[in-house]
């Protein structure tokens, strides 16, 4: 939105391109701050020949609303209502990763039934999360309306759960260290699995209208290639890395929660394309109704929250711990320092979607500038996760 | 499994020679602890760390800055004495000033050997503006963004960096917010709830009228 | 309105005759079909999508069509947390809109910096910059309470008068249609707040 780009340099050109060509200037672009698809406040500075895109920079900060900061003025329980507030989509996952940080930083042993409803609640964030991305990442390539209407439809029985269990829809603040705050009745996981039923039903009608689709092949398939080798030396995590074909997932490399005790498995890509990325959403929504379904089997009664925690007046002992969960986006992980008082004394978010932005450029490079938004929305950002 | 931090420790000195590591231990439940490297050699040791075939930290995930204010610490110390002709052991507080420094923290994991993490620290000399660290982008390229963040918020320069520039703050900026003594600007308005900190900047954004107080002083702008 | 007997009006109407006036007439016009700026910033800009989403319909009261480009907009709808490094191109996107224009400042961040008031980058409300026409407040509010928002705008809209000494402000030509966009200072947004727009509760402590 602004005139005036200072940070692009012209950007060097091929000559086979530029001898069938009149000499021309690179055109600068400045997409967003305010873009119909850049998913928020986030803005490319982007260097166009013709059509192809030339170089692009990120330019990050619109929404740095200073997380971190107010962490390490907040006590430790009252850092977990921000947490909601990273990545909005997922408050359940952000919640967990931070009191997962919190437990190891104190030593806390969860209950069993904790774990489990954990586990319930990350794996039905992961599906509303995949599935409005899948509605966006269409939106944004020109199927206007239709899928995303699809898509909330599904999630909006999803944000149903969260708030008759949490009391909100968004904003759950729902997990504590050493537990959940609220029990889950029996109505509760009998609607859960109704619904959890329901969803494969809602992934065959998407996928009969995505998967062999002309148009979305065109758009997709060699489009953002991204490589192995790039990917791990880049830090991406999550459905980007698996798309290139690295199996890391953290549910079983870290086994964190009781993921162990479960069967699930995790989609690898070929191509580390658009279209892989794609697909791999759809797939690990697949895995993830997989793992609600034991839950809801396995799920035992008893305590939901370990009754040694003081969460109010919480004071860890002096130390450091950085713990990590996969949530839908990638590796999330919160690294907190306790110097012995109420407070953090650093506390910091390790966001997935600001370090998958970094091969941002490395994608959309020679390609055309319509593809820079269908490969951003694949990337699947929020920009409350990656200013904070 | 995965070396202890000592045995890491030995195995950087031998491959990386002149290199000082020292190892901060952490406390706390998670035995998590860290690798203080030097800043002359630390390319080489996070190069080591990367490609060394038992290590192969491929996947260097969250880099942090953190800013560390001059401290004093008390310590108790034995020291002997000679009281009325005779020798004497004694205890004496004695008091340390530890300058104040910034630090960066590189959480480190292997993809290949899905293990970790291991984590690196380096620390500047002192507090002041720009204060030098070399740069590990060329070996992770996450690190990119992150020690941008870094030189954005703590003001730590990292020498080596391809592009460092303000990542979330805009250019004209000029202080570095997440250092524990920055103030920011003071515009609270209207704090309807004010506790602790809060209340004592209200107390100084308002000009006091001591014969008042409480909710009446609210009051609605003509 | 007032010139037209109200038991004649439906007398009339019974009898198949419909009477209205100029300004009537526009103002139901105007207010069945607001379109809001397609323009979100942080976590409320989901429930503002929810809203346009198949659940909640904001199609039902006319203002489904979200343009991208303020040009074209006639209601900016300030979904989230408005940083300071956001806040002068929000200004930028209000001069930019056509009149009548209106401001729903959405959610406690757009109010006031809500949970994030403390931070060094997060304005401290949008009513700083630009005059708000109704607020919501919540974190984020639910659809409902952005329907009811949309609802008061469309009776305040149904109120504005066409002539006359309290007319409608884009009917003013004194009235200004934009404001100065603050500019990047070293320390803090310069100025940090528009004191023609913007006036605080004054209080005083001891």
């Amino acid at each position: 939105m602004t005139t005036t780009i200072q940070t692009l340099e012209p950007a060097e050109r091929p000559l086979q391109i530029m001898s069938s060509r009149l000499e021309g200037e690179l055109l600068e672009v400045s997409m967003g701050p305010q873009h119909p698809s850049t998913h928020g406040v986030f803005r490319m500075n982007v260097a166009l020949d013709g059509e192809i895109v030339r170089k692009l920079k990120p330019v990050f900060g619109y929404l740095h609303r200073n997380h971190e900061k107010i962490g390490e003025n907040m006590s430790y329980l009252g850092s977990m209502p921000y947490t909601d507030r990273l990545d909005y989509f997922c408050s359940m996952t952000n919640n967990w990763a931070y009191a997962l940080s919190v437990e190891k930083l104190a030593g806390i042993e969860v209950p069993e039934r904790a774990e489990y409803l954990r586990i319930i609640l990350a794996e039905l964030t992961r599906l509303q999360n995949h599935a409005s991305l899948l509605g966006f990442l269409l939106s944004d390539m020109g199927a206007w309306g239709t899928p995303l209407m699809y898509a909330f439809r599904e999630r909006e029985k999803i944000l149903d759960l969260f708030e008759s269990l949490s009391g909100s829809r968004m904003m759950c603040d729902y997990m504590r260290f050493g537990g959940c705050r609220v029990d889950a009745s029996a109505d509760w996981l009998a609607g859960a699995k109704k619904i959890v039923d329901a969803f494969p039903k809602f992934l065959d009608e998407f996928e009969k209208l995505i998967v062999e689709n002309e148009i979305l092949i065109a758009r997709t398939q060699e489009v953002g290639k991204l490589s192995a080798d790039l990917a791990i030396s880049a830090g991406i995590t999550g459905p980007m890395l698996r798309a290139c074909g690295v199996n890391y997932d953290i549910r079983k490399v870290d086994g964190y929660g009781f993921y162990p005790r479960f069967k699930f498995r995790i989609p690898l890509g070929e191509h580390g394309d658009t279209y892989d990325r794609l697909m791999m959403r759809a797939l690990e929504m697949r895995e993830s109704i997989g793992i609600l379904k034991q839950a809801f089997e396995q799920i035992p009664e008893g305590p939901i929250m370990n009754p040694k925690v003081k969460i109010r007046g919480f004071r860890p002992p002096v130390g450091e711990a950085y713990g990590r969960i996969e949530a839908p986006k990638g590796e999330l992980g919160f690294y907190l320092i306790s110097d012995g008082s109420p407070n953090p004394y650093r506390y910091r978010v390790r966001p997935p979607s600001f370090i998958n932005l970094t091969i941002l450029e490395d994608l959309c490079l020679g390609h055309t500038v319509a593809d820079v938004m269908v490969i951003l929305g694949s990337v699947d950002i929020v920009m409350g996760e990656v200013d904070r | 499994m995965m070396d202890s931090p000592e045995q890491i420790k030995t195995r950087i000195e031998s491959a990386v020679p002149g290199a000082k590591i020292d190892i901060v231990l952490n406390g706390s439940p998670s035995q998590q602890s860290s690798l203080l490297i030097d800043k002359e050699h630390a390319r080489q040791i996070a190069q080591f760390l990367r490609d060394d075939a038992a290590l192969r930290l491929d996947f260097c995930s969250n880099v942090t800055g953190m800013d560390w204010l001059d401290r004093v610490v008390t310590k108790k110390v034995i020291v002997k004495k000679i009281v009325e002709g005779e020798e004497k052991e004694a205890e004496e507080t004695q008091q340390e000033k530890i300058p104040g420094y910034l630090e960066a923290v590189y959480h480190l994991y292997s993809i290949e050997h899905k293990h970790g993490p291991i984590i690196i620290r380096m620390r500047t000399n002192d507090r002041s503006a720009e204060a030098p660290l070399p740069s590990l982008t060329p070996i992770w390229r996450s690190a990119e963004f992150q020690e941008r963040e870094i030189f954005d918020l703590y003001g730590i320069r990292f020498d080596g960096h391809p592009d460092l520039r303000r990542i979330l703050m805009w250019d004209e900026f000029k202080d570095y917010p997440m250092r524990k003594d920055y103030r920011d600007p003071d515009d609270y308005e209207y704090e309807p709830t004010p506790h602790d900190d809060v209340l004592e900047r209200a107390k100084q954004h308002y000009a006091p009228r001591p014969q008042l107080d409480g909710a009446e002083n609210i009051t609605a702008q003509p | 309105m007032s010139d037209i007997d109200e038991e004649l009006r439906s007398e009339l109407q019974r009898q198949g005759i419909w009477v209205t006036s100029m300004q009537e007439l526009y103002n139901w016009g105007r207010k069945n079909s607001i379109w809001p700026l397609q323009f979100g910033l942080a976590c409320c800009a989901i429930e503002m999508i929810a809203t346009a989403a198949s659940r909640y319909d904001i199609a039902r009261f006319g203002g489904e069509i979200f343009r991208p480009s303020p040009r074209q907009a006639d209601l900016m709808i300030v979904a989230g947390t408005v940083t300071k490094k956001m806040a002068p191109q929000i200004v930028r996107l209000y001069n930019q809109m056509p009149d009548p224009k209106y401001v729903i400042s959405m959610g406690a961040c757009a109010i006031s910096g809500g949970p994030f008031k403390q931070g060094y980058n997060v304005l401290k409300g949008i009513d700083r910059y630009i005059p708000v026409d109704v607020y919501i407040p919540g974190c984020p509010p639910r659809p409902e309470a952005l329907l009811h928002a949309f609802m008061e705008l469309q009776r305040k809209i149904d109120e504005q008068k066409l002539t006359g000494a309290g007319k409608a402000a884009h009917l003013d030509r004194t009235h200004p249609s934009e404001f100065p966009v603050p500019a990047f200072g070293a320390h803090d947004l310069e100025p940090a707040a528009n004191a023609d727009v913007f006036r605080p509760m004054k209080i005083e402590r001891t």
